[in-house]
């Protein structure tokens, strides 16, 4: 066969890569950007110049960011929230997804439904609010678990992998030779679980990571607030001038401020990028099982 | 009455034998009681007075039952976010719901599974970025001596508030949203082009169908179910814009156009604690949102024999 390319095609194929190229930067030079900005003297970023290495590097915000502390605080606050809530969410969510994939489940049309209705409606945020209320965890750590613990889109992924990688045959000789379903899950779906669990831990760990309005409405405490709540005081709300202390000149603290803005974003976006490369596979996979079924 | 007795008959023994399955269940049900349906049961409180401590049974009905919806239609900010948030969802689903397609059909051409694999890798980034630092993000280099502007002068001879003036709110909306969710949202378009048949491409191929023609013949017709289903999952979701990220843009400067349902909710219901009122808006949101599901998906029942329930 001959598979000579047509002039057409030529002529794609570069528009094409043109394309991609230019996708690929607009994507990536923003946070590039921001990354060499918090390098850089304040008095070149400041005048809007397109960076591609740090020009007389100037580390002064860093040294600012690190003698802050409300952001560590933030950072162990997030860092305790995640850990806690991913913990919590994969094992509600795994138990659950297994036996919602068992097609011997009592009533599971029903769990099925009544799961899946929760992503199309929903109480809204003051009857949940309430509820956080009533249970007395609002301004404590559960507040910022609890309302997460369960997601029905993540519930649905890892319950199309369960239907699509554990055959019935399986289950049926299993309880043949006598095992419980206690000795099923444990023994024999949860070690063959290793993707699945990867996939929830991304998901939901990445999801109470980046989490805002939660703790902006479930929490009071200032000292309780993860790393996002502060990210936004310091730069959307404009406080970026409180992390300098006195004595410096006025003009030398406004433009230290917008310094400090370039290195909280970096201190804060930084975990999950330098991540990214390693667990986005996973991420992918992901996606892929839920849209099998979803 | 036989099959019936042999019915419950199943059901009971079907528990019994399933009762451990039950229990790995457990804490996920709990969850849905208490997160999930109790609150749906707590919107009740949209029809009456609550009062904390009368609690929700408590409270008395408010007079008349739709009192609350009445007022909430009879102020002007009403038909203001009850606009806002239709023209920037639509926008959204207008503008943003078909890059990532073409995306995926670009990226399904390049050669090298090696490129593909980068580009595809740096396209969904932004996503593991959180609103916060996104809309910071653009707060710095979008500021009148950010370098955007330096390339907007370098254009136009003059600098633009993108941040802070209700004119450019959507646009920098969508914008930004298209570079969150690009990448992820092709994943699905990619996964859809690899599982087609490459007979389909030797034949076009043998029929001297360029690239283009290839895209327009074969790829675009062959995912379509997967683009219908998503189509749903959007307009499904048309009343609940991302109200983190609208929130966070917000600025005095541009509310007019910035003000939505959700974030209108948050506000009366949470910062002014007027519980019944905002639920009462909150659930005119949601039901608004749900029946434009239900229609979505019968008509895509109909009309290309898919759906999502």
């Amino acid at each position: 066969m001959i598979r000579k390319k047509s002039g057409g095609d030529r002529v794609f194929d570069v528009i094409n890569a043109l394309v991609m190229a230019a996708v690929c930067i607009v994507i990536a030079y923003p946070l590039y950007y921001v990354f060499m900005a918090s390098f850089t003297d304040p008095a070149i970023v400041n005048s809007g110049k397109l960076l591609l290495y740090p020009e007389h590097v100037f580390t002064g915000g860093y040294q600012k960011i690190f003698a802050y502390k409300p952001i560590w605080t933030g950072y162990w606050n997030t860092i305790k929230y995640t850990i806690t809530g991913t913990l919590v969410a994969v094992a509600v969510t795994i138990p659950c997804a297994y036996a919602l994939s068992r097609k011997d489940l009592a009533g599971r049309r029903i769990w099925n439904f009544l799961f899946t209705f929760t992503m199309f409606f929903n109480g809204g945020i003051i009857p949940l609010y309430l509820v956080i209320n009533k249970l007395g965890i609002y301004n404590s750590i559960f507040a910022m678990i609890l309302p997460g613990a369960v997601s029905a889109y993540n519930l649905i992924v890892c319950r199309s992998f369960y239907d699509s990688s554990i055959p019935d045959e399986l289950v049926e000789a299993s309880r043949l030779d006598g095992c419980t379903d206690f000795n099923i899950f444990f023994q024999i779906v949860i070690p063959v679980s290793s993707t699945i669990i990867a996939v929830m831990v991304l998901f939901y760990a990445t999801s109470i990571w980046n989490s805002f309005m939660n703790a902006l409405m479930f929490m009071g405490d200032q000292s309780k607030m993860p790393l996002q709540v502060i990210l936004r005081n310091l730069i959307l709300s404009n406080q970026a001038s409180s992390v300098l202390s006195g004595g410096t000149e006025m003009i030398e603290r406004q433009k230290l401020a917008e310094q400090l803005k370039y290195g909280v974003i970096v201190v804060s976006a930084l975990p999950l990028l330098v991540l990214y490369p390693f667990v986005q596979k996973y991420f992918a996979k992901g996606v892929m099982i839920g849209a099998v079924k979803g | 009455m036989e099959k019936h007795v042999m019915c419950s008959k199943r059901l009971r023994k079907g528990i019994q034998h399933n009762w451990r399955l039950y229990i790995l269940m457990l804490p996920a049900l709990l969850w849905l009681v208490v997160f999930a349906y109790y609150p749906m049961y707590g919107l009740l409180i949209a029809f009456k007075d609550f009062k904390a401590v009368a609690g929700i049974l408590g409270s008395p009905w408010a007079d008349p039952v739709w009192k609350h919806f009445a007022d909430f239609f009879s102020t002007s900010v009403a038909r203001m976010v009850i606009s806002n948030t239709l023209v920037l969802s639509l926008l959204t689903i207008l503008i943003s719901f078909p890059v990532p397609i073409i995306f995926a059909l670009l990226l399904n051409q390049v050669k090298g599974k090696g490129t593909r694999k980068f580009i595809q890798t740096v396209s969904y980034a932004p996503y593991f970025i959180s609103n916060v630092v996104v809309v910071s993000i653009m707060n710095v280099i979008c500021a009148p001596g950010g370098f955007v502007n330096t390339i907007i002068k370098s254009l136009t001879g003059h600098p633009l508030l993108l941040m802070s003036s209700a004119e450019y709110f959507r646009t920098m909306y969508i914008v930004s949203n298209i570079w969150q969710t690009m990448g992820f949202s092709a994943i699905v378009y990619i996964a859809a082009l690899a599982g087609i048949n490459p007979d389909y491409y030797e034949a076009a191929i043998m029929d001297g169908a360029g690239k283009f023609k290839r895209i327009l013949y074969i790829d675009i017709p062959l995912i379509m179910p997967t683009v219908i289903v998503m189509l749903i999952l959007a307009v499904g979701n048309v009343m609940t814009v991302g109200y983190e990220k609208v929130y966070l843009m917000q600025a005095g400067t541009n509310t007019q156009v910035s003000e939505i349902i959700s974030t209108y909710v948050y506000k009366v219901g949470l910062q002014n604690a007027q519980y019944s009122f905002a639920t009462a808006v909150g659930l005119f949101n949601s039901v608004v949102n749900f029946v434009i599901l239900v229609i979505a998906n019968k008509i895509a029942r109909k009309m290309a024999d898919i759906s999502i329930f």
